[in-house]
C-alpha cells in the first residue's frame, strides 16, 4: 500500500450575495478543498500506479468532510460538485487521473446517492497554477442553472514532486441564473443526466 | 451595515509538513475577505468617513470570521495582518480609509488584545489580482518566528467599482522557524514591539 503524505490542506469558501442584480434571499455558498500530497511516482515512469488510487480514499473522505464543515451546511444541502488535480512538474498527467475514483467516492460517500458523474479537469503545473474546476448538479448533469466553475489555486503548490488534489461543492444555482434549460425541480433522477 | 457586500470568502491553510519534516501541531492561517462596492468609485470625494465606518464594520466581521474558521478561541490567535485592493475606478486613499482609522479596534477585540501594529498592504489593481497580506505577532511586532505573509486572491474581484478587503489571522508562526530573534516566550507585551 502506498502511504499518502500530506504537506498541507487548504479550504476556501465563498458566500455570494449578488453579482450586480437582486440580492439573493439565501446566499450561494461555494467552496474548495485542496490537499497537497507527495507524488510517489515523481521523476520516473512507473507502470503500475493503481495502488495509490485505493490509498487516496481516506484522504478524499477527510477532504469532503472538511469542505462540508467549512461551507457550514448539512451534506443534504450540497447541490453541485466537481473535482480536479494539478500534477507537479516531475509527474505525469496520468498521476492526476488517479484522483477520479477516490475523489468521486469521497463525495458520494458523504452526499448520499448522488447520481451524476462528477465533472473534472486536470493538468500538469507549477506552484500557484490556477485550475478551473467544473461544477454540475449532483443528481442530473443537464441542470443548466448549476453549470459553473470555481477557480482554485494553492500559492506554493504543487512542487515538482507533489500533486494537488481538489474537490469543489456548491449549495445552489449561479446567483442570477436565468438562461432556461432543465431546472433542478424537473430532475427525474434516473440516469444522472436529467 | 453600511458596506454593500457582494461576496465573502474565507480561506484556511493548514501546513502539516515542510521539507518532509512533520510540523506538529500544524501551522494554520485563515484569510477572511469581503468584496464590497466602492461608494466613491469614479469621483473625487474629500470626506472619506463612509469608508472609515466600513473599515470598522469589516474589522469586526472579518476578524470574527477568520477566528471562527480556525476553530480557536480569540486569545489563541497569534498573528494578524490586513490588506485592501481598490478596483481601478477608485483611489489608493480609499484603501487607506478602510484600513487605518477604525479597522484595528474591532479586529483586536476579535483576537483578544493585540498590542502590536496590524501590518498592512494596499494597492490599486484589476480583477483577480493577488495581494500578499503581511503578518506579525499580535502582541509584539519583533517576534521573528511570526514574520510572514499570506497571499490572497479572489478570481472575480475587485471589479472597477469594488474594493477587496482582507484580514488574516493565524494560530501560529512559520512552519519550523529557526532564525532566532525574539521568541514568543520572551514577549513582554507592553509596547506592542517586544
Amino acid at each position: 500500500m502506498v502511504a499518502i503524505k500530506v504537506r498541507k490542506i487548504q479550504t476556501s469558501v465563498e458566500e455570494v450575495f449578488h453579482e450586480g442584480g437582486p440580492v439573493a434571499a439565501k446566499p450561494l455558498r461555494q467552496g474548495s478543498v485542496v490537499a497537497v500530497i507527495e507524488n510517489p511516482y515523481a521523476g520516473r515512469y512507473v507502470e503500475d500506479i493503481l495502488p495509490m488510487m485505493e490509498a487516496l480514499k481516506p484522504l478524499g473522505l477527510e477532504m469532503s468532510q472538511r469542505l462540508v464543515a467549512a461551507l457550514g451546511v448539512a451534506p443534504g444541502e450540497i447541490e453541485g460538485f466537481g473535482k480536479g488535480a494539478i500534477v507537479g512538474a516531475a509527474g505525469e498527467l496520468e498521476h492526476g487521473a488517479l484522483w477520479h475514483v477516490p475523489g468521486g467516492y469521497a463525495m458520494r460517500e458523504l452526499l448520499g446517492d448522488a447520481k451524476a458523474i462528477v465533472p473534472s479537469t486536470k493538468k500538469v503545473g507549477g506552484p500557484g497554477t490556477q485550475i478551473d474546476i467544473p461544477v454540475t448538479h449532483i443528481n442530473a448533469s443537464y441542470v443548466r442553472s448549476h453549470f459553473s466553475a470555481l477557480e482554485v489555486s494553492a500559492v506554493d503548490a504543487p512542487a515538482a514532486n507533489e500533486i494537488a488534489v481538489i474537490l469543489v461543492m456548491t449549495t445552489g444555482p449561479r446567483i442570477h441564473a436565468r438562461v432556461g434549460g432543465l431546472k433542478a425541480s424537473e430532475i427525474k433522477g434516473e440516469d444522472g443526466l436529467r | 451595515m453600511t458596506a454593500k457586500i457582494r461576496k465573502l470568502v474565507v480561506q484556511v491553510e493548514e501546513t502539516r509538513s515542510e521539507m518532509g519534516k512533520e510540523v506538529n501541531p500544524p501551522v494554520r492561517k485563515a484569510a477572511a475577505i469581503a468584496v464590497i462596492e466602492n461608494p466613491f468609485a469614479g469621483k473625487y470625494a474629500e470626506d472619506l468617513t463612509t469608508l472609515m465606518d466600513i473599515g470598522e464594520e469589516l474589522g469586526d466581521l472579518l476578524g470574527r470570521r477568520a477566528v471562527a474558521a480556525l476553530g480557536i478561541k480569540p486569545n489563541e490567535a497569534e498573528s494578524y495582518g490586513k490588506a485592501a485592493i481598490v478596483g481601478d475606478a477608485g483611489e489608493l486613499e480609499h484603501a487607506a480609509a478602510i484600513l487605518h482609522p477604525k479597522l484595528g479596534k474591532p479586529l483586536r477585540v476579535a483576537v483578544e488584545k493585540g498590542a502590536a501594529l496590524v501590518p498592512s498592504a494596499k494597492k490599486r489593481a484589476g480583477i483577480g489580482a493577488p495581494i500578499d497580506v503581511p503578518l506579525g505577532h499580535k502582541d509584539a511586532a519583533f517576534v521573528r518566528s511570526h514574520f510572514d505573509a499570506m497571499e490572497v486572491r479572489v478570481s472575480d474581484a475587485p471589479r472597477s467599482n469594488e474594493i477587496l478587503v482582507a484580514v488574516v489571522v493565524t494560530d501560529s508562526g512559520r512552519p519550523l522557524p529557526r532564525v532566532g530573534g525574539l521568541q514568543v516566550s520572551e514577549i513582554e507585551g507592553k509596547d506592542g514591539l517586544r
